[in-house]
């Protein structure tokens, strides 16, 4: 079969069951574009190349596929690097494919012409510059494979003009590619192991990271930690892994983690890690996190393993085969735990549960952030598929949006990206169109990618929008607030555009609530509504995010806000 | 933790920007190279590095786990204590003049190093040896006044599998 590189790209990305591509053309991807405009691929035009690897990254975090976008050469590319580096501090599968000019001009500062493979190296899983129409197929068919096995990660295709102009005689049955699937060996000696520390232990713990929902593990993960009665804890990445109404679990840990969850990390002598990296934001002091504790790690990457914290028994594999070995090995052996001890420390975790719960003030005529999350998840039922962008409205969500299910907490962990939210839901709500899609949001963080309404606009993606609006980089002034006495260098954002006209403007409905009475009704009308829908919620302006572990202290001492300092 | 030279042997695949990756891993995560040889071995499409690198053994394992991630990477092994051989070369010029000529010329003999071009002007001289051997070969030259040099990294190979 004589096709053209594009006509090739194209039955590769049909041949890798691609549904979706967001993207946006240029000089370099024309050719492309033409053989789209040909074709009956699903492609949405963003407004951003960033908003269009947000998005595919929103869209692989929902569905655990692998997301596909498409842009240009030159600043079309290089647009596209925080979203690439998003993605890959949080190992989310994507083929990001850039236009390159044509080979014969490459290394000539041509117009539109970047090192985009140089660029992106540190910040893909790997990347690929097409340098013949030979290798194309197989190179893209490789970065599909690299991008979605083992850890998981973002792989860059740069496709110079003229290799996508060439043809070739092209056979799928004939491309062959390396293998790259981590090894996950059974390790019979290694459960024999965690065997013996459960049934020594008397206060197991059980924490559960991103790699849990990245390996589908989620399930075997509850099975274990519900059939043995061991308390639960998450990070960041974790929600969603162990169902938060379950009353073994503690929710997040780490520096706004819930005090309970640390109290227990700190205080467990077993902890068993499952797909986390112990993160700073988890740890606090490395040296005093779970100073008591045998630990347990099961993370894919043996790079992730004594990176942080030294562990004492490390399973390297993937989490799903991991749990499912250990699962069968602790039924085959009988292992059952020791009732009094396991009722000792479920109730001394109650204890901390009850005597700092995760809690705040809604009183008075102005709305506190957590009132509006706390509503959204009764009027969902929990059941909306919520991203965030970063900063207070992240925390608030993690802390007061208990996720019951994997896949349903979309949120830029790792990097932190401000302006994720928006694009994300656009690619969540565009693989479930028929679920409900949230992006809870800061003032600030959604001035960062508003040009994505447009988009959510033209195809009447309904995603909501509800903005935590009090004119503050919120997370910036806490800080501000507690570590710089009060000084609030260019973190006020009163100045900011009348979010509802503006709404208005892109061709979206715009909703606002001032007073804490109003919130239910606002959610209600604008859940209902069948097109986007942005909610400008007017907010208290200084809240914290309570209860907080100060930069540098261990997670065992926490701030809880207007009560005191608890050690 | 006592930081020590690591000799670590890389296989890789024979790619344009397959140095590039791992110089830029290491980089990026704060490790030094502190010396590079790299080419390819009897199948063209693979190519091995040997890099030396000072470290605590649990930033190697670092450093070795960093790059068993790339995708190119085919495997890595810290040779620092594995049997293996050892060799640096050094390719050293000299300007003859009065007072170093006979000096120079009893170092080589008594070294049994090899002269690969001698004129009336000068001597390039070919030294091959462990760090310690070609470290000794400069300080015993320097005196006598080292008009360039160039030196090659550490290549090492494993007395058996």
């Amino acid at each position: 079969m004589k096709l053209k590189g594009t006509q090739v790209l194209l039955e590769v990305l049909k041949e890798e069951q691609v549904e979706i591509i967001f993207g946006y053309p240029g000089g370099a991807v024309l050719d492309i574009y033409d053989e789209l405009y040909k074709s009956d691929f699903k492609h949405i035009l963003v407004r951003h190349e960033q908003g269009a690897v947000h998005a595919a990254d929103g869209y692989a975090r929902a569905t655990g596929k692998v997301g596909v976008c498409l842009v240009t050469s030159g600043p079309g590319a290089t647009n596209t690097v925080t979203g690439i580096a998003t993605a890959n501090m949080d190992s989310i599968p994507l083929v990001v494919f850039t236009g390159q000019v044509p080979t014969g001009l490459i290394g000539n500062d041509a117009f539109q012409e970047c090192d985009i493979t140089g660029i992106t190296r540190p910040c893909t899983k790997h990347n690929f510059l097409v340098r013949n129409i030979e290798e194309l197929a197989t190179t893209i068919k490789e970065a599909f494979h690299i991008a979605r096995s083992g850890r998981p990660g973002p792989v860059l295709v740069d496709l110079p003009k003229n290799v996508m102009a060439a043809q070739i005689d092209y056979d799928p049955a004939a491309v062959r590619i390396r293998n790259h699937e981590a090894l996950y060996k059974p390790a019979p000696k290694k459960m024999a192991n965690v065997l013996e520390m459960l049934t020594r232990a008397q206060k197991p713990l059980i924490m559960t990271g991103g790699g849990v929902i990245l390996g589908r593990a989620a399930e075997e993960l509850t099975r274990l930690a519900r059939r043995y009665r061991v308390p639960v804890t998450g990070t960041l990445m974790g929600l969603g892994s162990f169902p938060g109404s379950d009353p073994l679990w503690l929710g997040m840990l780490g520096m706004h983690g819930t005090y309970y969850a640390n109290m227990a990390v700190s205080t467990c002598d077993l902890l068993l890690a499952v797909g986390v990296r112990f993160d700073d934001r988890v740890t606090g002091t490395i040296d005093t996190f779970a100073p008591n504790a045998k630990i347990v790690h099961i993370d894919i990457d043996p790079s992730s393993i004594n990176k942080n914290v030294t562990v004492d028994l490390p399973i390297i594999g993937d989490t799903k085969a991991a749990l499912t070995d250990l699962l069968r090995f602790l039924e085959e052996h009988h292992y059952e735990p020791d009732d009094a001890a396991r009722q000792n420390w479920l109730a001394e975790i109650d204890d901390w549960r009850e005597k700092v719960p995760l809690t705040y003030c809604q009183n008075g005529e102005v709305i506190k952030p957590q009132f509006v999350i706390q509503t959204l998840h009764k009027l969902t039922g929990g059941d909306a598929l919520i991203t965030t962008e970063v900063g207070q409205n992240q925390m608030w969500t993690a802390q007061f949006f208990g996720f019951d299910r994997p896949n349903s907490f979309i949120t830029s962990g790792g990097l932190g990206t401000m302006g994720f939210g928006l694009p994300a839901a656009i690619g969540v709500k565009s693989a479930f169109p028929d679920r409900q899609v949230v992006d809870i949001a800061g003032d600030g963080s959604i001035q960062m990618n508003i040009q994505e309404l447009a988009t959510a606009a033209q195809y009447n993606i309904a995603v909501k929008v509800v903005l935590l609006n009090n004119g503050y980089l919120g997370m910036v002034r806490q800080w501000q607030e507690l570590f710089y006495e009060k000084r609030y260098s260019h973190t006020d954002m009163t100045y900011a555009p009348d979010f509802v006209k503006l709404a208005e403007a892109f061709g979206v409905a715009g909703l606002r609530a001032t007073k804490p009475g109003e919130v239910a009704d606002v959610l209600r009308q604008g859940l209902a509504m069948d097109k986007p829908v942005l909610m400008d919620f007017r907010v208290s302006r200084e809240e914290c995010v309570y209860p907080m572990v100060h930069p540098g202290e261990s997670i065992s001492q926490m701030a809880l806000g207007t009560r005191e300092m608890i050690n | 933790m006592e930081k020590k030279d690591h000799i670590i042997s890389i296989l890789v695949y024979n790619k344009p920007d397959v140095l590039a990756r791992i110089a830029g891993t290491l980089g990026g995560k704060g490790y030094n190279i502190d010396s590079l040889c790299v080419n390819t071995t009897t199948q063209k499409d693979i190519s091995k590095i040997v890099m030396t690198t000072c470290g605590s053994q649990a930033t190697v394992t670092r450093i070795e786990n960093q790059l068993q991630r790339l995708v190119d990477v085919i495997s890595v092994e810290d040779l620092t204590n594995v049997e293996s051989i050892h060799r640096e070369m050094v390719l050293v010029r000299l300007n003859w003049t009065a007072q170093n000529t006979e000096a120079v010329k009893n170092a080589i003999d008594a070294n049994k190093w090899k002269i690969v071009v001698s004129g009336d002007a000068f001597v390039i001289i070919e030294i091959t040896g462990d760090k310690t051997q070609i470290d000794f070969a400069l300080a015993r030259l320097e005196p006598h006044g080292i008009a360039d040099v160039t030196r090659t990294g550490l290549v090492a190979l494993k007395l058996e599998d």
